[in-house]
């Protein structure tokens, strides 16, 4: 038996059987790491003999770099932060050590969070495992990848504008954006605040709600955290969608949609129907506008919440003959371009002027697009589309053109602007065998619903193939 | 609008706190042109009476008890400091003398 083979579930019930350690697992998924990530580049930091000493009792999550860890340092793949070490753990990360879980390693990411294909890291870019000359998606591609090449079993990403769903998409496995407000954010590095929501990424459904669980619930240090209880997540795992309506939204298969992405997401939707899902058309009539108010709006959070790195209290300092001239070396130094972009873009929309025909009015469109949600979840219990209108693309093909990247994240910016929970599970191999991604869209705590129509998905469409490394 | 101006880009970085090269100035009074040319899509649409959302909760006025709770220490605080001295962040004179 290989370690890096099993599903989470397999080893949490070895570990709890006592049919298996923590330090085997981790001496497994280490075995793994270096004998492929030489190929992969998923992790920033890795460190078998701290993860051994620390092992716990329960698997091991590789957590994105932009969550802070103490004990590991927390980069968000930034010249910024290059040496920064938290002095305390994120809520997430407090959770799962209290549940026995060690920290496995830290993810490679897009800058800040800020990019779709993992290639915006200061530092190197992640190759996806199923053709390295290809990018594994972003911003959370080192977490994505990490579980796609069985480096680790489970990991958490964050997710802003399709940040862990785009990733699993282009690796061929499964990723959950809960609702606005169900994880906490504590210990999160700000990128977009009303936007960002931190998630699991794993290779099954059912890994899914086992991870859930563990972050899942009410944070009182994060003053967005929703006070209702979380569900037991897996008592959802049946594979049952008799009666359930399915709604295809019909902007989310027009122009730029690749075919066979397009004749994989209706087919895995047919498997649905098969199980006696009803499936009908519907409309969101502002999904053109998305991506539009969507650029505006994070790069005008990211502009604010970006302030604070300016070489004072931490990070990295350059000197200046005064102190705005150190705070502009600073930032100049330590933001990669795609950051100074959005801090650029963000401070203009924001900016005397512009205020209300740029930010004010990206703020309207959100409404709007809310409100398209709230109509369409009246007649249907959840959505089907794609997760990306392609499969994952090569190396170098966007970072010139950062509207051609922008555009990646068509089908997924929607939801974090509506805060709804969406849930993207592998559906099929492109004819160059790549993974395509299936985005299951559902209401606000309707978690517990997606997890079952993708594990009611999962069990119609057998087991996933796994990347040949 | 396809194009920042010279002065466009180098007053948004003033205001961001950036000093950008000469070269950097150029790339992205072209990219920020064409992205803003691409945002301008949302006025296509009539928002006059739609209220903003700049948050999907519901949530207001989120409190906790005001009692006095364990805090990280000075030392925690200032680890990662780029230069401390005295237990203070320190930075260029501000203040002018006199």
């Amino acid at each position: 038996m290989q370690i890096h083979e099993l599903t989470l579930v397999e080893a949490t019930d070895m570990l709890e059987r006592g049919e298996l350690s923590a330090a085997e697992v981790i001496n497994g998924l280490y075995d793994r790491i270096e004998a492929v990530e030489e190929k992969i580049k998923a992790f920033l930091e890795i460190d078998r003999e701290r993860v051994l000493r620390e092992a716990g009792t329960q698997v091991p999550v590789a957590i994105k770099d932009n969550i802070c860890t103490r004990g590991w340092k927390t980069t968000c793949a930034s010249r910024m932060l290059a040496n920064f070490h938290p002095p305390y753990d994120a809520t997430v990360v407090a959770r799962l050590r209290r549940q026995g879980h060690a920290v496995l390693g830290k993810t490679n990411m897009d800058e800040f969070a800020m990019g779709s294909s993992t290639e915006y890291s200061a530092f190197y870019p992640t190759r996806n495992p199923w053709d390295t000359e290809r990018v594994p998606g972003g911003s959370s591609g080192g977490s994505a990848a990490a579980v796609a090449a069985g480096e680790a079993l489970v990991a958490l990403g964050s997710d802003t504008g399709g940040s862990i769903r785009l990733p699993a998409a282009f690796c061929g496995v499964v990723g959950l954006k809960p609702t606005y407000g169900r994880v906490s954010r504590f210990g999160l590095v700000a990128y977009a605040s009303s936007l960002d929501q931190i998630g699991p990424i794993t290779r099954t459904v059912a890994d899914c709600a086992l991870a859930l669980n563990w972050i899942a619930g009410h944070d009182p240090l994060d003053s967005t955290s929703l006070p209702e209880e979380a569900p037991d997540y897996r008592t959802f795992l049946r594979p049952d969608v008799k009666g359930l309506r399915v709604g295809l939204p019909r902007e989310y298969f027009g122009e730029g949609l690749d075919s066979e992405v397009r004749d994989a997401v209706l087919a895995a939707v047919r498997q649905l129907e098969a199980g006696g899902a009803k499936v009908e058309e519907v409309s969101l009539p502002h999904t053109e506008y998305a991506l539009a108010a969507y650029y505006l709006i994070a790069p005008a959070e990211a502009s604010s919440n970006l302030a604070r790195y300016d070489g004072v209290r931490y990070g990295l300092r350059a000197e200046g003959e005064d102190v705005v001239q150190l705070f502009s070396n600073t930032r100049s130094r330590g933001f990669g371009p795609e950051v100074k972009r959005r801090i650029m873009l963000g401070t203009y929309a924001l900016s005397a002027g512009y205020y209300d025909a740029y930010y004010l009015n990206a703020l309207r469109v959100r409404t709007l697009i809310r409100r398209d949600f709230d109509r369409v979840f009246e007649k249907v219990d959840v959505l089907a589309c794609p997760t990306s209108p392609t499969v994952a693309f090569r190396l170098g093909e966007k970072t010139d053109d950062p509207m051609q990247m922008y555009l990646s994240d068509i089908y997924t910016v929607t939801v974090n602007l509506a805060g709804l929970p969406a849930l993207s599970v592998p559906c099929a191999l492109n004819s160059e065998g790549l993974p395509i991604g299936l985005q299951l869209i559902g209401p606000p705590l309707a978690e517990g619903r997606l997890l079952q129509v993708g594990y009611a998905y999962e069990e119609a469409r057998g087991p996933f193939p796994r990347p040949r490394i | 609008m396809e194009k920042l101006s010279q002065e466009q880009v180098e007053h948004v970085a003033r205001l961001a706190r950036l000093a950008l090269r000469e070269e950097e100035k150029a790339i992205f009074a072209e990219q920020l042109g064409q992205i803003l040319a691409y945002a301008a899509k949302i006025r296509e649409l009539d928002l006059a009476n739609v209220e903003p959302t700049a948050h999907v909760l519901g949530l207001t006025n989120v409190t906790r008890p005001d009692e006095v709770r364990p805090s990280l220490s000075q030392e925690e605080v200032l680890q990662n400091g780029p230069e401390v001295q005295d237990g203070y962040f320190r930075v260029p004179r501000i203040v002018e003398e006199g």
